[in-house]
């Protein structure tokens, strides 16, 4: 600890240790937790405590304060220092001479005091002893103090948070008792278990037992964390001592806990294989076929209710080396709902079997669509989520349904739409529970994106196409289905198969296309913004993949669709003014920008340009102006026509606009574009620069000297300095690496002479001075290229990108400055009591 | 209590309940489907109307040409437009005592009943409805008497000829109960019968019963109504909504504990959401206005069109519309917009603290005064000096057969770039359209119906938890183009009674109480006596007095004086004998206590039964039966009448006497 610290800290003592002096602030207490657990994982504890005796008075003074005039902040930040402290045996021994940490976490300490009902106190207890116990000293300590028992008890505590670390706490102690053992081999007699895991397993057992529900889903949380956690031998007998008693569980009906259970299942079914898979000295756990895992997995399976076994299912396939059987079960169960669906709106079957194979469970899944509109879209959403994660997944089931799951997911989206017209009774039903339903259509048009993936089969796509279509025209459709739909169809769209024989975008995109442009007209038109937004980002997204496709710019140019892009430039919503900003960027980047400026828009004339540069301008929403921003460089890479026909100009005329911005972001934007400027002009930057720009290496760079007088020119040197002293922190760090790279390209300029000190420089060098200090009203003037050559060489740019690389708040992280905070918050609250009177 | 149904149709309903000596009424809807089957009528000489070949039979006979003319397969009246009436045969018109309105669509009808039928009843409705209902009918009138029609067609309404015509003509019913539209003069004589009242405004009728208008959120001043009595309640729940729109929202909570509850008005597109459709009545009204055609919205003068200027208001900066004009064109144009602002107690709250600021509660007033939007009495005048095109035009009538708007479809039908965007859900869009094909004109069905879905239906009815439910029988099963549907009907338990056209309902429910007042002097004379406890009796002896459905009790007579022979007499011819009573019995008999006793006065062989409705206590010796049940008691024994006053005074033992 530094000597400051060490100064300090004996005032915070004396303020902690102070019932009149309260801290008002819990978050300088954890800090202070902090910076202790830094200290004392770097040295000894004991020697901290020896060295600075005011610790060990405030944790006994704490004790001997009268239990009401304890703060409970304070005591919580004891105990945890106590258990933090105590984490070293040596430092533990010290404690327990002075029967401090029995006083602390002994039966007659907080324990029995009132401050005992506040959560944060019970959670420092919990802590402290969490920290405190990793020895063998510690533990015999909980075993002895009666520890274990209040941590039985808290695990139901009314605080979710205290329950939870208790629950957690009972399994570290379980492992750490159980280290000592690990080399010995495990022995499935109870007698073999030492004292402390006897204890925790002894309660588990009877927990277990137990017909109250709460009792055991504590056990099987303690369980699952165990096996969650600790993959050695030990588990194993532990396993195959407890798995009976989980396995009888199963015999009641309802089964308890359902959730919990399903959980230190999959628990148990992930700690087997991950041992095997890494193959380590501890023998494979659960992996024998006897452990009777599966088995009661798949008795789970089977008497679950379809909305619990859904969950238990979808791990079962997730976990890599369990039998295919169960496997085969488990997505049995996951796709009964989706095939009760095809089913009940008389469907044409998919792959041959899979429809007539599920009927084990089907009744109870299509009583639960059935049986109301919320168990039927629970059930459905839930799903369709599973086999959404299943899907790209490498452990998948095969052969996967993939024409069953578009099916499915189109006539659940037609169900939502209110389309289908099923004419069994069970489909009228789904129709009226799912008409209108928006969480499903949500949860199946994100499945059906997914599925656009994989799909070889492009039969499947006129279908999926339509649902699309209908979803994205029907008014019924709220916005943010609306944009599913979009995101779903630009997947279906770009993913899309195409016949070997075809060309382009296959036969169906074409057609797709020319149904869709009037939606997307309608929908640029919607008097909800979302909508208008989600649709402009849809067709950048488009245009950004297929602008250079035929068939796409035919559909488009002979639709309004550019031209209501250009008119959002105007929205009133800045959302979409900037969505339209880069929509009309990319469609111009394309060539696909309509002939509209002359379509009655004054503004028009001037070109997309000046349209956005007029944004750039005077639009008083950052989004607007960052869009422009980032269009603009984007040209500027690609080479774009209106930038190419006069580069210099438009490069000056941005920065010039942007260097005023308020918004950090579109000025760091401009640097952007300067680094991209530069790179075409410069040539490539070195690889371990960070901008790696690819360009095509068509433009020989020009001779040095004219580029530097150039970029005088367009007072880029003025834009980037002052940027580098920008008060926000990534502007400056860009500016920084900018100008690195430029010292790095001129330092071999041989072409300019050495300016020496001469006054001009001198000045410049005052002037970037004046600027760092914060006063930026000066201008920089006509820059010559020596003197940039000249300020570039004498600044420390390394020595600021290191600062600037630095956390803004490394200064105030300090533990000195936090002691003093802690100390001067007391001070000022001091104050005010004086005010008071 | 019976209802009878004079309208089949489930959103103009006409129905009469009679409850208790009354006869009410419950709104006057007019059908107005019917002129569908006519040509329109246009305000310009139309050539192509005029030139509509005359339809003949299949073997060529060509009598009906004049009267029937063919346009794209279709088969029109050509004559002016009728109207299908309530029933008025079902039940004479002129017993009826009030008429109640729930809404101003609801009482298009009226000036046939209240003129044509001998009624001399009252009819009540809130003051927003009885003045735009005003405006609907002077509309009404307007468009249809300003142009006049020479022609009257009624040898196609012969029942043998009708069975010759095409379908729709063929089907449609009761053509000649179809009536031709009433004068202004009949709707100001009609109108002039109507009580205003206010929302939780208590209305007695003769005593009998007791009506009260409450807010129904559909339209400004729109009600449904209370029916009841002291023991018995009816709620008649007619076009209600419950979206933020700008009425006043709907008072459910006064619907509570009714024992009938007769449902009409709802929505008409169960399937539409009204706010999915005004997004796509904007957009399209965009879209169409862009690329620079025009936009003609064919509406009723009041009602949804508030709300739709008050989304353009908001819309139309954000879409760049601001230099499109809108036109509202209606001979109650001006009318509507000013009544709408001066209704402020029947709007929403939000309208309502605007009024306090002060501002207009509606934005149209701003457009207006920006000349954004304008309104003219009809297409002639200024209007056609105003007139500027790409533009926006609401006008009447949503049929398309008469009014403003038969003029646009002429002129604007034959573009592509104009739309045509329906609001009004009470026509078949496809239907209005049938006399104006071929049109290139494009044509955007979005209907706003904000009257109460099935969803929010069953969600009212588990909340109001009335004992019946009677509706139109369209409610009871899906729509026919929907009839996988099962989610649109009315699903309610027990399920609901439903009604079609002339048909008559007797309500399942029984009167089983009625209240009588007792005049404070008898009361005072009364001595109840405890039998339980908080339960006291006491014998009353009075005289039942029945006025205006009112009942009394008040005291009798005093005791005849002995003074004079004849008064004596006189007094007992009025008055009542008041015969010495028998004693009342209460109480119940523990049969287990009842036997001990038997066997304690010397009955051996007693054995019980027990029945269904109580117990019979045998004496086999004495052949003697006692039949114990919950509200009497009965003893037979064979002419033993020591044997049975002897089980008499045992049995009374154990009852309460007073």
């Amino acid at each position: 600890m530094d000597p400051e610290c060490s100064r300090l800290l004996p005032a915070l003592c004396a303020v902690l240790a102070d019932p009149s002096q309260a801290v008002a602030d819990d978050t300088c207490l954890e800090k202070l937790l902090d910076w202790f657990k830094t200290v004392t994982e770097a040295g000894s504890s004991l020697l901290l405590l020896q060295e600075n005796p005011c610790l060990v008075d405030l944790l006994s003074h704490v004790l001997d304060l009268k239990p009401q005039d304890v703060s409970p902040r304070v005591l919580s930040f004891s105990l945890c220092l106590a258990g933090t402290f105590a984490a070293q045996e040596d430092c533990f021994e010290y404690l327990q001479q002075g029967q401090l940490l029995l006083g602390l976490f002994g039966e007659a300490g907080p324990l029995s005091w009132a401050a005992w009902s506040v959560p944060t106190v019970r959670s420092g207890w919990i802590r402290g002893l969490r920290s405190l116990a990793r020895h063998p000293s510690g533990l015999h300590f909980l075993g002895d103090s009666g520890a274990l028992d209040a941590l039985f008890s808290l695990q139901g505590d009314s605080s979710l948070f205290v329950a939870s670390a208790a629950s957690q706490l009972l399994v570290h102690v379980l492992a750490l008792s159980m280290q000592g053992k690990a080399a010995g081999s495990p022995s499935p007699q109870g007698s073999a278990w030492p004292t402390c895991a006897q204890k925790i397993v002894d309660h588990v057992e009877a927990c277990l037992c137990s017909t109250a529900a709460p009792q055991v889903t504590q056990a099987l949380n303690v369980l699952t964390t165990t096996f969650g956690r600790c993959h050695s031998p030990w588990t194993e007998v532990l396993w195959g001592q407890l798995s009976p008693l989980v396995a009888h569980l199963l015999e009641s009906d309802p089964i308890p806990a359902a959730h919990s259970l399903v959980d230190l299942l999959l628990s148990v079914a992930r700690s087997g294989p991950r041992d095997m898979a890494v193959g380590g000295p501890s023998s494979p756990v659960f992996a024998s076929a006897d452990c009777g895992l599966w088995e009661t997995m798949a008795r789970m399976l089977s008497c679950l209710s379809p909305t619990q076994a859904g969950p238990l299912a979808l791990g079962t396939l997730k976990v890599q080396h369990c039998p295919q059987a169960l496997k085969s079960q488990a997505f049995k169960i996951l796709l009964q709902p989706l095939v009760c669906i095809l089913r009940a709106t008389a469907q044409a079957p998919g792959p041959p079997g899979l429809l007539d194979e599920t009927t084990e469970g089907g009744s109870m899944t299509v009583d639960t669509l059935l049986s109301s509109k919320s168990a039927c879209v629970g059930l459905l959403c839930q799903t369709l989520a599973h086999l959404e994660e299943l899907q790209p997944l490498p452990q998948r089931p095969l052969p996967w349904p993939q024409t069953l799951l578009v099916e499915a997911a189109v006539i659940v989206l037609q169900l939502c739409d209110g389309l289908a017209a099923p004419s069994s009774s069970e489909g009228g039903r789904l129709c009226g529970a799912l008409a209108g339903c928006v969480r499903v259509q949500r949860a199946a048009l994100d499945f059906l994106g997914t599925l656009s993936q994989g799909t070889s089969s492009w039969e499947l796509m006129p279908q999926v196409f339509a649902v699309l279509l209908e979803t994205l025209e029907s008014p019924a459709s709220s916005p943010t289905v609306l944009k599913k739909a979009f995101q779903a169809t630009l997947r279906w769209l770009l993913d899309s198969p195409s016949p070997p024989t075809c060309l382009n975008l296959g036969p169906h995109a074409p057609l797709f296309l020319k149904e869709l442009f009037p939606v997307l007209q309608k929908r640029l038109c919607s008097p909800c913004w979302e909508v208008r937004d989600s649709a402009l980002e849809f067709l950048t997204h488009l245009t950004a993949c297929w602008g250079g496709e035929a068939d796409f710019r035919e559909v488009l140019l002979a639709s309004e669709v550019p031209k209501l892009t250009w008119q959002l430039l105007r929205d009133p919503e800045s959302y979409v003014r900037a969505s339209a900003v880069t929509a009309m960027g990319q469609l111009s980047s394309q060539g696909l920008q309509a002939a509209s400026e002359s379509s009655g828009h004054p503004e028009g004339q001037q070109g997309l340009v000046g349209e956005l540069l007029h944004i750039l301008s005077v639009d008083s929403e950052g989004f607007p102006r960052r869009a422009v921003a980032r269009v603009f460089t984007e040209w500027l890479r690609d080479s774009h026509a209106d930038v190419t026909r006069d580069t210099q100009w438009f490069v000056a005329t941005v920065l010039q606009m942007v260097s005023r911005d308020l918004d950090w972001e579109v000025r760091a934007q401009g640097l952007e574009l300067v680094q991209v400027f530069l790179a075409q002009t410069l040539g490539q930057p070195n690889p371990n620069c960070p901008y790696a720009v690819t360009l095509p290496k068509v433009t020989p760079p020009s001779p040095l000297p004219e580029v530097l007088r150039t970029l005088c020119q367009l007072h880029i040197f003025d834009f980037v300095f002052r940027a580098l002293f920008d008060c926000d922190r990534p502007v400056a760090q860009k500016a920084c690496d900018l100008l690195l790279f430029l010292k790095d390209k001129t330092a071999p300029c041989r072409g300019l002479q050495e300016p020496g000190d001469s006054s001009d420089v001198t000045s410049v060098e005052a002037t970037l001075q004046r600027w760092q200090a914060g006063e930026q009203g000066e201008p920089l003037g006509n820059l010559e290229p020596e003197e940039v050559l000249a300020a570039l060489r004498s600044m420390d740019l390394k020595g600021l990108q290191s600062r600037l690389a630095e956390s803004s708040d490394h200064v105030e992280k300090s533990p000195q400055s936090l002691l003093q905070d802690v100390l001067a918050t007391v001070a000022v609250l001091e104050e005010n009591v004086a005010d008071c009177y | 209590m019976k209802l009878y149904c004079l309208s089949g149709h489930p959103t103009l309903p006409c129905n009469i309940l009679k409850f208790k000596s009354t006869t009410i009424m419950l709104d006057c809807g007019l059908d107005m489907t019917s002129t569908l089957n006519f040509l329109p009528l246009p305000l310009v000489q139309s050539p192509r109307l005029c030139n509509l070949p005359g339809w003949s039979l299949k073997d060529g006979n060509a009598f009906l040409d004049k009267e029937l003319k063919e346009c794209s397969g279709h088969v029109f009246v050509d004559s002016v437009p009728e109207f299908c009436l309530p029933e008025t045969e079902l039940i004479d018109l002129s017993t009826v005592d009030v008429i109640l309105i729930s809404n101003y669509h609801c009482m298009m009808a009226l000036p046939y009943i209240t003129e044509h039928t001998g009624f001399t009843g009252t009819v009540y409705a809130t003051e927003p409805t009885v003045q735009i209902g005003r405006l609907l009918m002077e509309e009404l009138v307007n468009f249809i008497e300003r142009v006049p029609k020479a022609q009257s067609a009624s040898l196609w309404k012969n029942k043998d000829i009708q069975r010759l015509l095409p379908s729709p003509l063929k089907d449609a019913v009761e053509v000649s109960t179809w009536r031709r539209c009433y004068t202004m003069q009949e709707v100001n004589s009609a109108l002039s019968k109507i009580q205003l009242v206010g929302y939780s405004q208590k209305i007695e009728l003769f005593g009998a019963v007791q009506v009260t208008p409450l807010s129904s959120g559909y339209a400004l001043g729109s009600s449904n109504w209370i029916i009841q009595s002291h023991y018995e309640k009816v709620s008649y729940v007619s076009g209600s909504s419950l979206l933020t729109t700008h009425p006043q929202p709907m008072d459910q909570a006064s619907l509570k504990n009714s024992d009938v509850l007769v449902l009409t008005g709802l929505t008409q597109i169960p399937t539409a959401n009204p706010d999915g459709m005004v997004g796509e009545f904007c957009s399209n009204l965009a879209l169409t206005v862009r690329n620079g055609g025009n936009v003609l919205v064919p509406c009723y003068p009041s009602g949804v069109i508030y709300d739709l200027l008050e989304c353009l208001y908001q819309y139309i900066d954000s879409a760049g519309l601001s230099s499109i004009p809108f036109y509202f064109i209606s001979p109650v144009a001006n009318s509507s917009l000013e009544f709408s602002q001066i209704f402020a107690e029947w709007l929403c709250h939000n309208k309502q603290s605007k009024v306090y600021l002060p501002e207009p509660p509606f934005p149209h007033a701003e457009l207006i005064q920006t000349n954004k939007l304008k309104h003219y009495p009809s297409i002639h005048g200024d209007f056609s000096n105003d007139f500027r095109q790409p533009c926006v035009v609401f006008t009447g009538h949503p049929s398309l057969r008469f009014g403003d708007v038969v003029h646009f479809m002429e002129l604007w039908g034959k573009s592509s770039l104009n739309t045509v965007i329906f609001t009004e859900p009470d026509f078949s869009y496809l239907e209005a359209l049938a006399p104006y094909q071929p049109l290139a004109m494009k044509c955007i069905y979005c209907p706003i119906d904000t009257r109460l879905n099935f969803i929010q239906v069953s969600k009212l009815l588990k909340e109001v938890q009335p004992l019946h439910v009677v509706c139109p029988e369209q409610y009871t099963q899906p729509p026919p183009a929907q009839s996988h549907r099962m989610d649109l009907m009315i699903d309610c338990q027990p399920p609901p009674m439903s009604y079609r056209r002339a048909e008559v309902l007797a309500l399942p429910f029984k009167r089983r109480y009625e209240k009588i007042e007792i005049m404070p002097e008898l009361a005072d004379s009364l001595v109840p006596m405890e039998i339980k406890p908080g339960i006291s009796l006491a014998t009353v002896s009075a005289v039942l007095h029945t006025k205006d459905n009112k009942h009394v009790l008040q005291p009798p007579p005093r005791p005849a004086q002995p003074t004079s022979g004849k008064k004596r007499k006189r007094v007992s011819d009025d008055v009542p004998d008041c015969k010495v009573l028998k004693p009342l019995l209460s109480g119940s008999i523990p049969v287990e206590q009842f036997v001990q006793t038997l066997e304690k006065h010397g009955f051996s062989d007693v054995k019980v039964e027990d029945t269904a409705k109580g117990h019979i206590v045998l004496l086999q010796e004495a052949e003697t039966l006692i039949q114990i049940e919950e509200d009497s008691t009965h003893i037979i024994c064979d002419s033993d009448e020591m044997l049975r006053v002897r089980l008499r005074d045992l049995v009374l033992k154990f009852l309460q006497k007073f």
